[in-house]
């Protein structure tokens, strides 16, 4: 565990084209030595079988502390993010660029306690 | 619960002590666990704000990363399959340290710079001044992203431990506590029985003795009246001696 922490960790993208084009020209891609990416592409032909593959894929890379993905594919792919609890990788919903950010359907916060759900403001594009 | 349920112990003083000793012990972890518990809910309410506030942000940086990205694409043309093709190492990484609350560890992300720039050259052609902006737009998104992650791992680690917390701050308080208080009350029960009951022989001794020396004067009264007087004779098995101690 400490040789993996004194190495940096990766952050990774599941999202629409736009959203990894964006967070790629940001610096956060890498494709490791078996030519595996650390982001996918989602458009509206991907089915939903292979968000999940990718997603698991993810969580079990040890090199991948965060995962950005985008909330209408968290949508899709729901059920295995609620199933995911450890702290670490943390997965992280974030608004896409066609669908407003609704804070009522983030995981994290629905898992928390509900009462506070109503504070959190919806965020549009 | 039935008002039986009580630790199996033998009543005695040794285990009343015992039982006190506990007693004592389960309330002073009661008080420390209830320090913990809202030490965490402070740290817990602390974090929801700034979550709450970096969530709204991240909703104004997202919107202008977008903005700039649609910028860019109007002035150099599309470009993402260049870019998507071209990935080869990570610019930004992530470090993890760890933040310490009441006993509980909770990871901390920080982003940093590491290597050269990928796509140094994109844009040399159009629009350069555009990409530039949508990269430092969305590296500001990454770091932003980043400190939510944190926050995030925080409260979901914070949620885990107030609860496991709390549970145990009500056991100790609706379970143990009065288990024990049960287990007292029965040992000093049961002593205060005992008590009775010796007092109550002793009693029974103290009457039988008065009666039989009642009747053993009786007895000697209706001799004297006969004539013999036995309050000179001397007992057979009194031998006049002291007793001799060992």
């Amino acid at each position: 565990m400490a040789l993996h922490s004194a190495r940096g960790k990766l952050i990774s993208v599941i999202g629409d084209e736009d959203t990894c084009v964006g967070f790629l020209l940001g610096g956060v891609g890498e494709i490791n030595k078996n030519r595996h990416p650390n982001f996918m592409v989602v458009d509206k032909n991907t089915p939903v079988s292979e968000v999940e593959d990718c997603f698991r894929r993810f969580v079990k890379r040890d090199d991948i502390d965060i995962i950005l993905i985008n909330q209408n594919c968290a949508e899709l792919i729901r059920h295995v993010i609620d199933a995911h609890t450890s702290p670490v990788p943390a997965v992280l919903e974030i608004p896409s660029k066609d669908h407003p950010y609704d804070a009522s359907k983030d995981s994290i916060l629905r898992r928390a306690r509900v009462s506070f759900i109503s504070s959190i403001p919806k965020v549009h594009y | 619960m039935s008002g039986k349920d009580r630790l199996p112990i033998f009543p005695s003083r040794g285990a009343q002590m015992l039982m006190k000793a506990r007693l004592a012990g389960a309330q002073k972890g009661h008080g420390l666990l209830k320090k913990k518990a809202d030490a965490l809910q402070m740290r817990f309410r602390m974090i929801l704000g700034k979550i709450i506030e970096t969530k709204t942000l991240m909703g104004d940086v997202m919107k202008e990363a977008a903005f700039s990205l649609a910028e860019a694409k109007f002035t150099t043309g599309d470009f993402n399959q260049v870019v998507l093709q071209n990935v080869t190492k990570a610019q930004i990484k992530i470090r993890t340290k760890k933040d310490n609350v009441a006993g509980v560890t909770l990871p901390v992300f920080e982003s940093y710079q590491d290597g050269a720039d990928t796509y140094e050259l994109a844009g040399l052609a159009r629009g350069g001044q555009q990409l530039a902006k949508l990269k430092k737009n969305y590296q500001s998104a990454v770091k932003l992203l980043v400190e939510l992650a944190s926050l995030q791992t925080s409260f979901v680690t914070l949620d885990e431990v107030i609860k496991i917390t709390n549970r145990r701050v009500n056991a100790i308080e609706h379970v143990i506590i009065p288990r024990i208080d049960r287990t007292l009350a029965y040992i000093i029960s049961e002593l205060d029985e005992l008590e009775r009951e010796e007092f109550y022989r002793l009693k029974k001794i103290q009457d039988k003795k008065r009666i039989a020396r009642k009747k053993a004067e009786a007895i000697k009264a209706e001799l004297l009246q006969q004539g013999i007087d036995v309050r000179q004779q001397a007992n057979i098995l009194d031998e006049g001696d002291d007793d001799v101690l060992f």
